[in-house]
């Protein structure tokens, strides 16, 4: 049993990746009061541009770099709708999704047959040999480790540095900013188009590392999820990460379970990320309303659906 | 000075979202299930009927135009490229017909739609492609007795009309085939397979499977697992993972696209067996066998019998399955991995002979389900038996059938 677990952890940990990444690159976004419903569209962007520009150049790292400009290009089409333009945020990010779905069909039909070079796991030595904690954290592909790293840095970046201040402030009450003679949209463009890039960078761990393949679509609602996934967790880094990782083992779990013969009806299964998602989102529900920048409270109030 | 320095961003921000629409536009007629190429060709459309009577009255008699609908996109490397691929072989075959195609129509009403714009656009031999297209098509084939619609795959259970039919090779043939270079290959005894949904096809390719490597190396078991989608690429790395994980050291799949296993595969240092398509180059050591469509003689046969005005009554006209027993069977087998050595070659054909000759199948009986009880008593079933029995799984496959 300490062995399916393990299997389900890990598997978490590396299904997780790419939510995660969308989902960090979510959490900065709406500290500056903008939420992305067009993550999908950068994650799909992303995946894209990476699993392209690695077939085209051979080398996986340019795909990393490709992704996370695709996924920012199209993150910083919502920015300017949103908040030069005035456009409803919710709408847009809908509107942003499907433009990312129908271009990378468009352009990425010839990259369907197409090999590129991709990310292999790399045990870490020594802390791989670890009990369970080397098989579950120790044993992925270099993006997973990467992302280990952008967990703390985001959140030093966001509640510790000077930058944060300014981030959050651009969120919470902009006119402080106004106040002290600092342009907010700037701050905006650059938090939204960086979490786009993450966003983007999430793709390219979907198709160079985890699936090894393009395919149209195949980011099948992982963005939405790691919007879900911010919402719930507050927009903190830490609380991001456990939530990804949450999720990529509830979809660990179906397969772990088949494998060893369980049947177990496929759809209630299926249902089993959506479940906890929202029955975490239920519970934190309270906590939320209150955690919610100032900034994005105008952008539910003022939405139709409220 | 502010406008000066907003004018760079509303530039870049306008140049994204033109070029953005132009190509969205242009993505929708390659990619949505809106039938654009029907669209396009409204204007040429004939009036219905005026065409019918040179040829003669049944159904799909002296069509102009022949209308395909596929579930995915035409390049999935599978399922639809096949079918794809078939539809326009018909263009050398009947230069004077015009193909229209719709990619990406989901199993839902959107079918309908779509098949009706073909229908109205002058289309009267319909051939739905996927297997949940059949209640939409049949819905279509009611409104319209003057079209021909033919459904790929899946099985009318009640009387079937003058103007429809399902149609499919037997695709448990090849896979029966490709089960012994399983069976010969494995180290472990442990086969793996990836599939989407527990339909009667699918459930038959994954029970011919054991029962091919079952008749090489009886102490063979089958892993399945279920990945409840057609393409969801990162479900099929981990359910890959999971196999690998409990010893399975081939691995096969039914899923529309195939890279992405069939790489995993080749990466982790296991063997695959393909499906829907030719992966070998995408698995250079471990590809062993496989099994792949090639459509385009059926589907010239099913038009030439519609255009003649002899549908209705025709072999056609019902549930038609064919096989290697009558030596056209649309799925074929890939060609064989290095590995492959040729004493196992030499098993597999004289496996082919003998399912393709009266005295033999995949499912000779007597085969017992996972139960323990018989599920082909002794003797040869015929192909509809074959498909209607195959709800179990046989014994030596290790898994459950979800229930929905």
């Amino acid at each position: 049993m300490s062995l399916m677990l393990v299997e389900v952890l890990s598997g978490g940990v590396r299904g997780g990746t790419s939510i995660l990444y969308a989902a960090l690159g979510e959490s900065v976004s709406e500290r500056a009061g903008v939420v992305n419903l067009g993550t999908e569209g950068s994650m799909l962007a992303g995946a894209l541009a990476g699993y392209a520009v690695a077939s085209q150049t051979g080398h996986p790292w340019l795909g990393v770099l490709a992704g996370a400009v695709a996924g920012g290009l199209l993150a910083a089409v919502h920015a300017w709708i949103v908040l030069h333009r005035g456009g409803n945020q919710l709408a847009t990010g809908l509107v942003v999704l499907f433009l990312g779905l129908g271009l990378t069909s468009l352009f990425g039909a010839s990259y369907v047959q197409a090999q590129a070079p991709t990310f292999k796991e790399w045990a870490v030595p020594g802390f791989s040999k670890l009990p369970l904690v080397g098989d579950i954290l120790f044993r992925h592909d270099p993006l997973v480790y990467l992302s280990f790293a952008a967990v703390p840095a985001l959140w030093w970046l966001v509640s510790r540095s000077r930058w944060g201040v300014i981030l959050r402030a651009a969120g919470e009450r902009s006119e402080v900013l106004t106040t002290n003679g600092r342009r907010v949209l700037p701050v905006q463009y650059a938090a939204v188009i960086g979490g786009g890039m993450l966003a983007g960078i999430g793709g390219v761990h979907l198709s160079t590392a985890y699936t090894k393949a393009w395919f149209e679509n195949m980011a099948q609602g992982r963005g939405f999820v790691a919007v879900a996934v911010v919402m719930f967790a507050a927009r903190q880094p830490l609380k991001v990460a456990g939530g990804a990782y949450l999720f990529g083992a509830a979809l660990a779990l179906s397969p772990a379970l088949q494998a060893r013969g369980y049947g177990i009806n496929q759809f209630a299964l299926d249902a089993v990320p959506y479940v906890a998602t929202l029955t975490v989102l239920i519970v934190l529900g309270r906590r939320r309303a209150a955690d919610l920048p100032e900034g994005l409270n105008k952008v539910f109030e003022a939405s139709p659906s409220g | 000075m502010r406008s000066g320095k907003k004018l760079p961003f509303v530039l870049t921000g306008a140049a994204l979202l033109i070029a953005a629409c132009g190509s969205s536009a242009k993505s929708s007629t390659t990619t949505s299930a809106a039938a654009t190429t029907a669209a396009a060709a409204a204007t040429t459309a004939a009036p219905a009927g005026t065409t019918a009577a040179a040829a003669g009255t049944g159904p799909g008699a002296g069509s102009k135009k022949v209308g395909f609908i596929f579930v995915g996109p035409k390049d999935d490397f599978g399922y639809n490229q096949a079918a794809y691929e078939g539809s326009q072989a018909l263009k050398k075959k009947f230069p004077d017909l015009e193909v229209l195609t719709a990619e990406n129509v989901p199993e839902d009403d959107n079918a309908t739609r779509v098949m009706e714009k073909m229908v109205s656009d002058g289309a009267k031999i319909i051939f739905a492609t996927s297997y949940g297209h059949l209640d939409p098509a049949l819905k279509v084939a009611a409104a319209h007795p003057d079209v021909a619609v033919v459904q790929q795959g899946n099985f009318i259970k009640d009387k079937v009309p003058a103007n429809s039919g399902t149609y499919f090779g037997t695709v448990y043939e090849p896979v029966y085939l490709a089960g012994i270079a399983a069976g010969k290959a494995t180290k472990s005894n442990k086969l793996g397979y990836v599939y989407a949904f527990p339909i009667p096809q699918t459930i038959a390719n994954i029970n011919a499977f054991e029962l091919g490597a079952q008749s090489v190396n009886p102490a063979v078991q089958t892993l399945v697992v279920n990945t409840s989608n057609w393409c969801d690429p990162a479900k099929q790395a981990e359910a890959a993972k999971s196999l690998f994980a409990q010893g399975v050291d081939v691995i096969t799949q039914h899923q529309d696209c195939t890279a992405t296993i069939t790489k995993a595969a080749e990466e982790a240092g296991k063997m695959v067996v393909g499906y829907h398509a030719d992966a070998s180059s995408l698995a250079p050591k471990g590809w062993l066998a496989g099994s792949e469509w090639s459509w385009g003689d059926l589907y010239a046969d099913i038009v030439t019998t519609a255009l003649s005005g002899k549908f209705t009554g025709s072999k056609y006209n019902a549930n038609y399955r064919v096989g290697f027993k009558d030596g056209i069977n649309p799925f074929v087998q890939s060609k064989f991995g290095a590995g492959v050595t040729a004493d196992t070659k030499a098993l597999i054909d004289k496996a082919k002979a003998d399912i393709s000759s009266p005295a033999g199948s995949p499912f000779k009986g007597p085969i017992m389900a996972q139960d323990g009880t018989t599920m082909f008593p002794a003797g040869v079933p015929d192909y509809a038996t074959v498909e209607s029995k195959n709800t179990v799984f046989v014994k030596g496959v290790i898994g459950e059938i979800p229930k929905g």
